[in-house]
């Protein structure tokens, strides 16, 4: 099972009985580091992140309580609903689309598919040096005004001379561009996902006249969609918090004109650029809300497509 | 030719009665297929090959060649690239590798020690603890770094490992203690039960009874852990603010926003160079990888 659905299930039956636990001891020892982990470093940081969000302080002079300004700041902040955009926009194509890639991939891969070390290698490696500054510079790069992708098209006798990362238009594309390239990891999830669908399905499938894509549709689909459903909401939660590439693209600005002011990158600015650490904790508590409302619908909305056969 | 032969014998099994003209359809399709992916695949790593020529071309050269093929190679590029910075890259190549090693031997360490008690053990709170873990995994972290850094700063900790190192010995990477469980769970109880027999105690079981049989696992861990955080941009940018700390991400984005008209050529050597231990991680460590994400990404 995977994290999301051992969570979901342990919300659902959580124990109420009262009982002994033998091996309290033995857990003391075992658990250790967590615990110190889990309340220095996790608990602690989250409620003084709570209160923080509540406050002034910029690290020099103690935090001043404001209520709910910062807040109401940021609802007036134009460079926010920037970043809020950017970061839907891209979190919204880029995540189906690496998705949709991926599982594309897989099922012409599955089964039979001679070279399959080869691709599955070949499509993995972009995902694997994908979160590098080496492959943000390179992208800098291949979109440039005299950029590899430029002398692409010049091929097809197309002359463009606008550098795509230097314009606000499709600055932004360039990273959508960037993150469905590197579809290869979910691609391996999935392919491992196909190999535990029992094969007996597909042959009584195919006497009983089923076409490819109706063997598609009524057996790789429903057979496969717990593991898509996981992919799409850690996706959807990974995505939007994009930082490396749009850092390193527009050199930490997030230009031009706010075309890659990511939702992270701004929440960096604010936080770790002009020491405004309460703004920023504000910030980082409704990216939560709205991760958590992505994956609320996406519970949702699994009743309708995703199968568990238990 | 022999390529197709091959093909022939793969092709659906679903052909319960084979007909000649089928069988050779199905084998010009798989042609068809194989060139599509092949040229696909060419597609896809073509940015890679490209910087690793470009690394090698002269200024001039970069941007007007598309090609792939280098024919005179400017070795120093490398050597230029190598010291264009405050400071050598080895010397960012060394911080980056101390991170990585503490970060693998404490991920190893404490993420499989905590999964044992996930796994194995009956203790009060256990739900709760492992909700909180599993929910972590889901929580945007921007919500304790900043404490974090807050509280790291007025413990002097900025520009040490500590901050980016410690975490890791204290089981806080969510996803390993979760790999392990996985696997733990995986291994039959009964092997746990005959040595409870023999008079081991839950610390000789770990050791000697399970963290043998987890070699898998700790590959996984190992080659993640390596992975990501040779690549974790974030935590090393706010942490290392003096060059002499640098990591080599770190370094090559100084590299970028420093550079002059005049060294493409350089950064590519190094962004070439930066990305060489990622290569070889994944050259041997691959069965690990494609295990690691089956079992966790998995169902």
């Amino acid at each position: 099972m995977s994290y999301a659905a051992e969570f979901a299930s342990l919300v659902k039956d959580r124990e109420k009985e009262k009982r002994k636990h033998p091996d309290n001891k033995a857990a003391c020892a075992f658990m250790a580091p967590w615990v110190i982990g889990a309340v220095l470093l996790s608990l602690i940081p989250m409620v003084a992140s709570v209160v923080l969000s509540f406050t002034k302080y910029n690290m020099l002079t103690s935090p001043k309580f404001v209520g709910l300004q910062n807040f109401a700041t940021l609802f007036k902040d134009i460079r926010f609903q920037h970043s809020l955009r950017v970061t839907f926009t891209y979190v919204i194509v880029s995540v189906p689309l690496q998705l949709l890639a991926a599982l594309a991939l897989a099922v012409i891969l599955d089964r039979g598919m001679k070279g399959l070390t080869f691709y599955r290698s070949a499509f993995y490696l972009p995902s694997m040096l994908g979160g590098s500054v080496a492959i943000a510079v390179l992208w800098k790069m291949v979109f440039g005004s005299e950029g590899l992708f430029n002398n692409f098209l010049s091929m097809f006798g197309l002359h463009v001379t606008q550098s795509w990362i230097g314009n606000p238009t499709t600055a932004n594309w360039t990273l959508v561009a960037l993150h469905v390239w590197q579809f290869g990891s979910a691609m391996v999830i999935f392919l491992a996902g196909l190999r535990q669908i029992p094969r007996e399905l597909y042959e009584a499938a195919s006497v009983d006249g089923a076409g490819k894509w109706r063997q598609f549709r009524s057996i790789t689909m429903p057979m496969l969609s717990p593991i898509v459903f996981f992919n799409l909401v850690m996706s959807i939660i990974n995505s939007f918090q994009t930082f490396t590439q749009a850092f390193v693209v527009s050199g930490g600005t997030g230009g031009p004109s706010d075309s890659t002011l990511f939702y992270t990158l701004y929440l960096y600015q604010q936080g770790f650029g002009q020491l405004k650490m309460g703004y920023a904790s504000a910030m980082a508590w409704i990216l939560v809300l709205i991760v958590a409302v992505f994956t609320l619908i996406n519970f949702a909305l699994s009743k309708y497509w995703v199968y568990y056969d238990d | 030719m022999t390529d197709s032969r091959k093909n022939l014998k793969t092709s659906s099994p679903s052909a319960a009665l084979p007909v000649f003209s089928h069988r050779s359809a199905d084998v010009f399709k798989q042609l068809i297929k194989q060139i599509l992916l092949f040229i696909f695949a060419l597609v896809m790593l073509y940015p890679i090959l490209w910087m690793i020529a470009s690394s090698l071309r002269g200024q001039n050269e970069i941007f007007k060649n598309m090609g792939l093929l280098v024919t005179h190679p400017i070795w120093s590029n490398y050597v230029k690239g190598w010291n264009a910075l405050s400071y050598p890259f080895s010397r960012y190549f060394i911080n980056s590798f101390i991170i990585v090693i503490f970060a693998i031997i404490g991920n190893t360490i404490t993420c499989s020690l905590t999964a044992y008690a996930f796994a194995r053990l009956d203790f009060s709170f256990r739900n709760l603890m492992f909700g909180f873990m599993l929910l972590m995994l889901m929580v945007p972290i921007h919500v304790i770094v900043i404490p974090q850094y807050i509280i790291w700063n007025s413990l002097g900790m900025i520009n040490t490992i500590v901050p980016l190192v410690l975490p890791k010995f204290l089981a806080m990477d969510g996803f390993f203690v979760f790999l392990f469980y996985q696997f733990i769970r995986g291994i039959p109880r009964d092997l746990d039960e005959a040595a409870k027999l023999d008079g081991a105690g839950h610390l000789r079981i770990f050791f000697q009874v399970l963290l043998p049989l987890m070699k898998p696992a700790i590959g996984t861990t190992a080659v993640f852990t390596f992975m990501w955080t040779w690549n974790d941009f974030f935590s090393q940018l706010i942490y290392l603010t003096k060059p002499q700390y640098y990591t080599v991400p770190i370094a090559l984005r100084t590299f970028i926003d420093a550079q002059s008209q005049s060294s493409y050529g350089p950064m590519f050597a190094m962004s070439v160079l930066s990305i060489v231990p990622l290569f070889l991680v994944f050259c041997f460590g691959q069965r690990y990888l494609v295990e690691g994400i089956a079992t966790t990404g998995g169902k």
